[in-house]
C-alpha cells in the first residue's frame, strides 16, 4: 500500500498492518489481504472501526494474524485457508462460512450459521453462538464456550461440534458423521440424532480441542457425546414419520 | 342360435389412464413415491406453439450465405472485471459429476469449448476433467456446498448461486446411494452409498436481503473479477428476477419446469413450478421495468432442443438460454443403440429416465466404472459440438429471414402463436389476429 493511504496508526505501530476501516473501503481491505504472497514479511494485520461491515477478512489464504478491532457483520472470514483472525467483538452470521483451514476467534458472541460448511480450521466462539451454529459443517472443529440455538448441526457431516453450555432445540438434526460434544442441557435431539457412549478416544479429542480453544478448567469428562443414528442413511418408507 | 346383445367397446378412463393406474399399482407395491430424471415429461404450451412471421413488404431479409447474423453475446457486464464472452447464446446448463460420469462432463467441457460457449459445473463440485477441458466454466455455488471452496471459486469464470431449478422449485438435490461411489463420497464429503438428499435451502442466507450480502461476499472473495449469476426455478419468475436484479446480480437464469433433474420425485417434476414459456415474458418485464432489461442478462432453460426454440427464446428478450437434456442425448443419452438394454431395465429408448439407479446403458448418468467407458469423450464432445453448431444455424436462418443481423435483434413483433395459452404467456398475438390475451383489457 503507498504511504499516503496508511493510518496513522499503522505508521505509528510499525510491526503490524493496521487497516483503518473509517478511512479505507473492505475492497481496498480484502484486496491487499489477497496480495499476500507465500513468505510475505506483513504477517500482522489489525483492522480498526469494522463497524459491522460485512465480509472483513474474506478469502485469505496466507498464514497471517488478523486482529478485528470491534464488531463485524456478515461472513467475517469467510472460506478462511489458513489465517489466524481474531474478532475482538461479535460477529454477525455466518462467520468463518465454509473455512478451509487456520483458526478465527470471536471474543463475543456469534449470530446464526457460525462456521456453517466449514471444511477444516478451528472456530472458537467465546460468547454464545446462534441459531444453526455449525449447519452442514464439513470438517471444521467449533468451540462455543457459552450456548448453542437451536438447529444447530442441521446436516453437519463431519468435524467435531464443542459447546461448554447449553444446546437449543433439534440439535443434530438429520446429522450425518460430525461429533458433538455438549456440556449442558440439550432441549432437543433433532431426527436421527442420538446421544452416544463418550469413549477414550472422544476424551482425548475433547481435551485437545479444549486445550487448542484455550479452555482451563472444564474436563472432557463433563461433555456427553450426540451423533447419527444412521437410520435415515438409505429411504425406507417405515422411517417417514422421522422427516 | 342364441341372440347376443351388441357390446360395447371396452373404454379406458381418461382419468385413470394407463400409466396411472400403473402408478397406483408400483406405489402399493412398493410404498415410496417414483423417483427419476429428467424434466417435466407432460403436454405443456411450449415453443412449438409460436411461429416467425419472416420477412414481408415492411420487413426485407438478409442473404442466407452472404450477410452475416451476429450469434455472440457478453455475460456479466453488469458488475464483473471479467464478463464471460461467448461465441453463441447456447450454453451447457449445470449438471453435477456424481449424477454424470467423469468421461461424460469431459465431454460437455469439450463440446463447449469446441463451440466458443461456456459449461457449468453441479451439485458435487469442480472436477478437473471439466476444469481442464471447459475454456470457460461457470461454478455453481449451491445450498450443499459439495466440494466448495475457494480455490475453486477463483479459477471459476463465473459463479452461479443456484436458488432453484426448473424440474423442482423449492427441493435440494438428490442422489441415491447407488452413485455414491468412493471419489463422488470423497468429494461431497459423505459415507458411500448412503441416500444423498442436499438441503433446499441455502444454509447460511435466507431472502433476498441476504442474498445481496452473499453476492457481496462472493465478490470480495473473488476481487470482483467473476460474474455471478443467480438461477431460479420457473416458480415466480417476474419477482424472482426483480429480486435476483436487487440482490445484484449479473446475470439471471431462469429454469422452467422442462428442465431435468438428476432424480426427484415424479410428483414434484410434473406439478411444481411453471412452464419456460411462461416464464419468459414476466422475466424480461421485469428486467424492463427495472431498467435492466440487456443490462442484467437473462438466460432461459427448460426444453430448448433446436434453433427454432433458441430463436424464439432470444425475440421474446432472453439473452442466451441453455441445454441439458438435449446435450446429453447430443452425447448418447436414450440412444437407440442400446434398446436391448433399456429393455432389460423395464424402459426404452427415449424413455429411460431412471437416471438415479445408475445402469445408464449410455454410461452418462452412472458412476459405474464399465459403463462409463461406452462414453468416448473426445467423440461425444465433438457430437455435441455439430449440435450446438446445426442449433446456432438454424437460429440464424430464422433471424436472417426476419432480416436481423444478429441473433438479439429478434423482437416479439417477429412473432405470433399458434393457440390461446402460447399467446398470452408469450404475449403475442393469436396467429391471424391481432388479439394478445391479456392486452388492452381483454
Amino acid at each position: 500500500m503507498p504511504a499516503n493511504t496508511m493510518s496513522k496508526a499503522e505508521r505509528d505501530q510499525g510491526h503490524a498492518r493496521v487497516f483503518d476501516l473509517s478511512q479505507h473501503s473492505l475492497r481496498e481491505l480484502n484486496q491487499a489481504l489477497h496480495k499476500l504472497t507465500p513468505g510475505s514479511n506483513e504477517t500482522a494485520w489489525e483492522v480498526l472501526h469494522p463497524k459491522g461491515s460485512h465480509s472483513v477478512a474474506v478469502g485469505v489464504d496466507q498464514p497471517v494474524s488478523i486482529d478485528v478491532r470491534g464488531s463485524v457483520g456478515y461472513y467475517c472470514a469467510g472460506m478462511n485457508d489458513g489465517a489466524t483472525i481474531t474478532v475482538h467483538g461479535s460477529a454477525g452470521p455466518g462467520v468463518g462460512e465454509n473455512m478451509m483451514s487456520g483458526s478465527i476467534v470471536i471474543k463475543g458472541d456469534a449470530s446464526q450459521y457460525a462456521g456453517a460448511t466449514g471444511r477444516g480450521g478451528l472456530l472458537v466462539i467465546e460468547g454464545n453462538a446462534s441459531s444453526r451454529c455449525g449447519i452442514s459443517m464439513k470438517g471444521i472443529d467449533i468451540v462455543v464456550h457459552g450456548n448453542i440455538g437451536h438447529m444447530s448441526a442441521f446436516m453437519a457431516q463431519s468435524g467435531n461440534l464443542v459447546v461448554l453450555g447449553d444446546a437449543g432445540d433439534a440439535l443434530g438434526d438429520s446429522i450425518y458423521e460430525a461429533r458433538l460434544f455438549v456440556r449442558g442441557k440439550v432441549e432437543s435431539l433433532g431426527a436421527d440424532c442420538i446421544a452416544k457412549e463418550m469413549r477414550p478416544e472422544h476424551l482425548e479429542l475433547v481435551q485437545g480441542l479444549l486445550d487448542k480453544a484455550g479452555v482451563t478448567g472444564v474436563k472432557a469428562s463433563e461433555f456427553k457425546r450426540y451423533g447419527s443414528a444412521r437410520k435415515l442413511y438409505n429411504f425406507n418408507i417405515d422411517n417417514a414419520d422421522a422427516y | 342360435m342364441t341372440y347376443r346383445n351388441p357390446p360395447t367397446t371396452p373404454r379406458k378412463s381418461a382419468t385413470f389412464d394407463d400409466y396411472t393406474l400403473s402408478e397406483i399399482r408400483r406405489a402399493a407395491a412398493t410404498g415410496i413415491y417414483d423417483i427419476r430424471g429428467a424434466g417435466a415429461k407432460r403436454k405443456l404450451p411450449h415453443f412449438d406453439d409460436l411461429l416467425f412471421l419472416g420477412a414481408s413488404i415492411s420487413r426485407y431479409p438478409l442473404e442466407g450465405y452472404r450477410e452475416r447474423c451476429d450469434t455472440s453475446v457478453v455475460l456479466g457486464s453488469r458488475h464483473a472485471k471479467k464478463p464471460i464472452e461467448l461465441k453463441i447464446p447456447i450454453t451447457i446448463a449445470g449438471m453435477s459429476f456424481g449424477s454424470l460420469s467423469g468421461p461424460a462432463k469431459e465431454a460437455l467441457g469439450r463440446g463447449a469449448t469446441l463451440s466458443g460457449t461456456s459449461t457449468t459445473t453441479g451439485d458435487g463440485g469442480m472436477t478437473e476433467e471439466e476444469r481442464g477441458h471447459s475454456k470457460q466454466l461457470v461454478y455453481q455455488y449451491l445450498p450443499s456446498r459439495y466440494g466448495m471452496n475457494p480455490r475453486d471459486l477463483r479459477r471459476a469464470d463465473a459463479i452461479e448461486v443456484v436458488v432453484g431449478q426448473g424440474a423442482k422449485p423449492g427441493g435440494g438435490g438428490m442422489l441415491l446411494g447407488q452413485k455414491i461411489s468412493d471419489r463422488v463420497a470423497e468429494m461431497r464429503t459423505l459415507p458411500k452409498g448412503i441416500d444423498q438428499r442436499s438441503a433446499s435451502r441455502h444454509p447460511d442466507w435466507t431472502g433476498p436481503d441476504d442474498l445481496e450480502i452473499k453476492i457481496l461476499e462472493l465478490r470480495e472473495i473473488t476481487d470482483w473479477e467473476k460474474p455471478i449469476y443467480v438461477k431460479v426455478g420457473g416458480a415466480r419468475p417476474y419477482y424472482d428476477t426483480a429480486l435476483a436484479v436487487k440482490a445484484g446480480a449479473d446475470v439471471v437464469v431462469v429454469d422452467g419446469m422442462q428442465g431435468g433433474t438428476a432424480a426427484t420425485q415424479e410428483v414434484f417434476i410434473e406439478n411444481v413450478g411453471q412452464p419456460t414459456l411462461a416464464c419468459i415474458r414476466p422475466a424480461v418485464q421485469a428486467l424492463q421495468d427495472l431498467g435492466m432489461h440487456r443490462k442484467v442478462q437473462l438466460i432461459v432453460s427448460g426444453g430448448i432442443r433446436n434453433g427454432a426454440d433458441v430463436a424464439k427464446a432470444l425475440a421474446l428478450g432472453v439473452d442466451a438460454v441453455s441445454i441439458g437434456t438435449a446435450a446429453l442425448v447430443a452425447l448418447g443419452d436414450n440412444d437407440p443403440r442400446w434398446e436391448a438394454e433399456y429393455n432389460a431395465l423395464g424402459s426404452t429408448a427415449g424413455a429411460y429416465d431412471d437416471w438415479h439407479e445408475g445402469r445408464d446403458p449410455a454410461g452418462i448418468t452412472t458412476q459405474d466404472p464399465e459403463l462409463m467407458k461406452r462414453v468416448d469423450p473426445i467423440a461425444a464432445g465433438r457430437r455435441l459440438a455439430n449440435y450446438l453448431k446445426v442449433m446456432t444455424l438454424e437460429a440464424q436462418t430464422i433471424a436472417r429471414a426476419c432480416g436481423k443481423n444478429s441473433l438479439h435483434n429478434l423482437e416479439p413483433e417477429d412473432l405470433v402463436a399458434l393457440s390461446i395459452e402460447a399467446a398470452a404467456m408469450a404475449g403475442v398475438p393469436l396467429a391471424g389476429t391481432n388479439w394478445i390475451p391479456g392486452k388492452n383489457g381483454f
